[in-house]
Parts: C-alpha cells; structure tokens; sequence
C-alpha cells in the first residue's frame, strides 16, 4: 500500500513538474509582459505543488528528500503523462496544453480534497483555488485566440489537432490508480472524465474551434514509457545534482 | 504665466518637498527626461530577466527554482509597473519597445555578461540587485510622484532579492571547495561590471547637476559607487570571499575604501554595444516580440470582436 501511495504521488508530483518546467523555459520570453508574468506564475504554483507531493513521499519513503526524488530520478521512473512534456512549439501549444491538463487538473483536485489520505487532501485544498486560476486563464486564452484572427485560430486548432490525442493517457486507468481509488485515497478518472469532456465541449464551442475526429495516442508515461524530448528535460532538469552531486544548495 | 513664472513656480513646488503629478504643467525637458530615465529602467528590469531567465531551467534544488523564478517574475512586475509611470508622460508601451527593439534606448550595461555558472545567480542578486538599491532607495523621494511610488514598492522587492542572492552565496561558501571556488569566481567576473553599474565618475557625468536640482539624484555616481563598496567590502569578510581588487584597502582618514581603477574604456564599451552578449539579449526581446504579435493580434481582434457584440446587445 505504502508503496503504491509513493506512487501515486510521483504520478501527482511528475505531471506538475515536467509542466512547470515547460512553463519555466519560457520565463522571459513570452508575448507580452502580461502573459509572461500569468505563465511564470503558473509554473510556480506547480512548482510549490510539486514540493508538497515530494515532501510527502519523502516521508513515506524514508531516506528521501524532496529533490532526491525530484532530481535524481532515472528516465523510465518519472511517472507524468506525455502531454505535459510537449514542447512549446507556439503560443498556441503552450495554451491549448496547459488548458487540457487545466480542465484534467481541477476535477481531480476537487476529488483528491475528499481523499481518505489527510496529507494528499490538505495539498489539494491548497491547490485547488491555484488550479482554478489556471483553468481561468488558459479557457480565456483558447476563446482568444480560437475567436480572433484568421491566423490565431488556425494555430489554435492546429495544437489542439496535436494534443487532443494525448488525453486519453489521463483517463487510461494504471493499476496504481486502481489501487488508489479503492482506498478512497485517489480520484475516480471516469468521473473526471465527464467534467473534463463538458468543460473541453464547452470552451472549444466558445472559441470556435473543433474538437478533432483523430484517433487517441498510444502514450504510457504514467508507466515510465515516455517521448523522446523526455531525455532532454531531465538532462537540464537534473544538471546541478548530477554534475555536482551531495552538495548543499 | 510666462514660461519662467512657471518654471519658477515648478521648481518651487519641487524644492518644499512637493510631488510632480502627470497632470501638473512640466518644462519639455523634464518630461524628456523622465521619459528616457524611467524607460530605461523599465528595459533593465525586463532585459534583465535573460541572464537570471537562463538557469531556471537548472536551479539545483525545487526551493530554489520556487526561489529563483519569483525573482525573475518579480522583475516583470517590476518593468511593468514602471512602464505604466513612464506612459502617463504620454509616451506608449509599444513605442518604448520600439526604441529598446531598435537599440535606440539602453538598459543597464551589466546584463550584457553571461550568467555561466549557478554561483552567477547568487552573485547578481547579491551584487547587481545589491547596487540597484543603492541607486534606487534615493529614488523612492524623488520629484516626479508615479516614479517614486512605483520605486519604494521596487526597492521592498530588491532588497529581498539581494538577502536571497547573498544566502545563496554563504551557502556555497559553506559547502565544498568547488562550490567556493564556484563563488569567488562568479565575484571575479562580475565586481568591476557591478562598479560600473553606477555610471562614469562624476567629472564625466554632466547630467547630474538638472538631476539633482529635480530630486532624480540626491548622490553623485562616486558617492553611491563608494558607498556600495563600503557595504559590499564587510559582506564579501563575511562570506570569506576576496574582492579581485588588489589596490582596495580601508583609508582611516576618509573613512572610505580605496580602491583600484575601473576600466572605462570596457564600461564605453559595454554600453556602445560591443559587451559580450548585447546582440544576443536583443535578440531575444526581438525574437520574443515578433513571435508574440500574432498573439496580440488575435488578442485585439478577440477585444473589438467582444466590444461589437456587447454594442448589438445594447441595441436590441
Ligand atoms: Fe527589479
Ligand atoms: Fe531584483
């Protein structure tokens, strides 16, 4: 069970992670200063939720720390799914995914504040009103962008053309959250998955935009299977504690 | 009012200690002034971002990556607040970008140098955001009122960047030898260009006379220059780092530090343009704003599209 749990929290802790390392390649070069400093706001409120996740697990694990686990990892043990390590290819793809993992993100928090598990229930409290924010901007954002130019709505649909594949990763149940929801510890995904499709239906009708009829993805990050641009985010995500390791910092 | 009655009674106002508002009547000049003086440290804040922006990728632990990247977006905040004080002399947001984009207005010359190693992160907020303050606390009582609001809300915020930058140092100074050498090295690199941060020295300097008749400056560039030395001198003791200055020692008679002779024609340099990444930080806020225009496009479309509407629902 213990083991499981340390589990369950990598696969809560890794999604916010390798997202807000995604956001943070971005810090200082976004269109405007507005959105610059919203997406770097972003990226930290994942960044504290990946401490809280990390901080658990390190206390369950024993010998542990919140880097330790955060850092000094091996590739096939980060346990995010696969759209959350999508490249910022534009400004649409960093919208049209953070707002597919936005409107994942905030039913499962609304589910994990009732979780049996006190600590797991506490984060979520805490970042459920940092998770609404995000959904708010990033829904605002595809209205915008779906809704504006001839230009801004071809890119718009074009990232939700590539991401929308990726989903269905969220909602493919791994024995660990299986497990999870048993105990009443994790979420139910099917249920999230219901609120996920009417918000998805709901914003991308709002801006115009269509949900595209191509099939899902075949993606297994949850299982540690993940793309090739995973290497590269762990190369620079883990630099300092590989190249300088046992130091304080 | 002839135009010396109000310029007068304009200078009277500003030397009882009153503030200047946007609306109140200014000589051209001053409004000029203010233009180019508060743009450029709304650039400085925003270029910035690039040399700190570089290792956020790679902080070395989770706290300091929720560290660092506060940081960078605290000087966002910054450059944001201080545009919108230069923009009610009546100058646009676009049109400072335009003069920054095209090399026509400057930014601090110190983020021209690289940020190569994790100690570069510590050093800037212990050194650079260390001289900022100095430069800016004068500035929290200076004449023009949106410049000296938006400066005393900065300078909290500097000054807490600089208590990070220098616990970040201690902590490598407190670790393994290659993380001292780590810092020392990062200080080697960026101390002269920290001293250079305050501008030429003040025979060289002719502006400051009009600067300090307005309150822009209380203190000469040498007076600040050795007052940041003073203070910079007992922090490096504490950190157990030796400032690259072999000529500095404490003079009992001036109660100051001497120190050696800053190389001006690196300074001219720097600052013409030919320092070590002045292209490359151009290019990035270039790079970064054409590939934002189809977002802000789409953003204005998307706000007149809404106004329409809002205007047909009214009408029915
Ligand atoms: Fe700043
Ligand atoms: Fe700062």
């Amino acid at each position: 069970m213990k083991d499981k749990l340390y589990e369950y929290l990598l696969m809560l802790g890794d999604n916010s992670m390798i997202l807000g390392h995604r956001l943070s390649e971005l810090c200082g070069h976004g269109p405007s200063l507005e959105t610059d400093i919203a997406l770097t706001n972003i990226s930290l409120d994942l960044f504290g939720q990946v401490r809280s996740y990390f901080q658990y697990a390190a206390e369950l694990k024993g010998e542990a720390t919140e880097d330790s686990i955060a850092f000094l990892r091996f590739d096939r043990d980060y346990r995010n799914v696969i759209l959350v390590e999508q490249p910022n290819t534009d400004f649409a793809h960093v919208i049209g995914r953070q707002f597919l993992f936005d409107a994942f993100h905030l039913p499962l928090l609304e589910q994990l504040m009732k979780s049996n598990d006190e600590m797991i229930a506490a984060i979520a409290a805490k970042s459920i009103k940092e998770s609404r924010y995000h959904l708010r901007f990033s829904s605002s954002w595809v209205k915008r962008l779906g809704d504006g130019t001839e230009e801004s709505h071809n890119r718009m649909q074009e990232a939700i053309n590539h991401l929308y594949p990726l989903v269905s990763e969220l909602f493919r149940e791994t024995e660990t959250e299986k497990g999870m929801k048993e105990l009443g510890i994790g979420a139910d995904l099917e249920l999230i998955k219901e609120s996920f499709d009417e918000k998805v239906k709901t914003i991308l009708s709002e801006a115009t935009l269509e949900i595209p009829a191509v099939p899902s993805r075949q993606t297994n990050g949850k299982t540690g299977i993940h793309t090739e641009q995973m290497g590269f985010i762990l190369a620079e995500l883990q630099y300092m504690q590989r190249a300088y390791p046992n130091m304080q910092w | 009012m002839k135009i010396e009655d109000l310029e007068k009674k304009f200078q009277d106002r500003i030397d009882a200690g009153e503030k200047i508002e946007p609306k109140d009547w200014m000589p051209e000049k001053y409004r000029k002034t203010h233009i180019r003086q508060i743009s450029q440290h709304a650039h400085s804040e925003i270029v910035g971002m690039l040399p700190e922006g570089n290792w956020v990728t790679r902080t070395p632990t989770l706290r300091r990556k929720v560290g660092l990247l506060a940081k960078v977006q605290d000087e966002a905040g910054h450059g944001l607040y201080l545009y919108s004080a230069a923009e009610t002399l009546g100058i646009s947001r676009d049109e400072m970008f335009r003069q920054l984009h095209t090399g026509k207005a400057k930014y601090s010359s110190i983020f021209n140098y690289p940020t190569m190693t994790w100690a570069d992160i510590g050093t800037i907020g212990w050194l650079v955001d260390g001289a900022a303050i100095i430069n800016q606390v004068m500035l929290t009582r200076t004449s023009f009122g949106p410049y000296a609001r938006a400066m005393v809300r900065i300078c909290k915020e500097e000054s807490f960047h600089q208590r990070q930058g220098f616990e970040m140092i201690l902590t490598l100074c407190n670790g393994t030898a290659i993380q001292k050498e780590m810092a020392q090295d990062a200080l080697n690199r960026w101390w002269w260009p920290s001293l250079m941060m305050f501008g030429p020295r003040d025979e060289e300097s002719p502006n400051t006379e009009q600067s300090v008749k307005w309150k822009i400056k209380r203190k000469t560039n040498d007076e600040l220059r050795q007052q940041f030395i003073d203070i910079t001198v007992e922090q490096a003791k504490v950190a157990g780092l030796t400032i690259p200055d072999p000529d500095l020692k404490w003079n009992e008679e001036r109660g100051h530090h001497d120190f050696g002779a800053i190389d001006w024609s690196e300074f001219w340099r720097v600052v013409k343009g030919n320092g070590p990444l002045n292209k490359e930080r151009l290019k990035a806020r270039n790079d970064a704003w054409d590939n934002g225009e189809w977002v802000r496009d789409a953003a204005m479309a998307h706000s007149e599209k809404q106004a329409q509407k809002e205007e047909l629902k009214k009408a029915v």
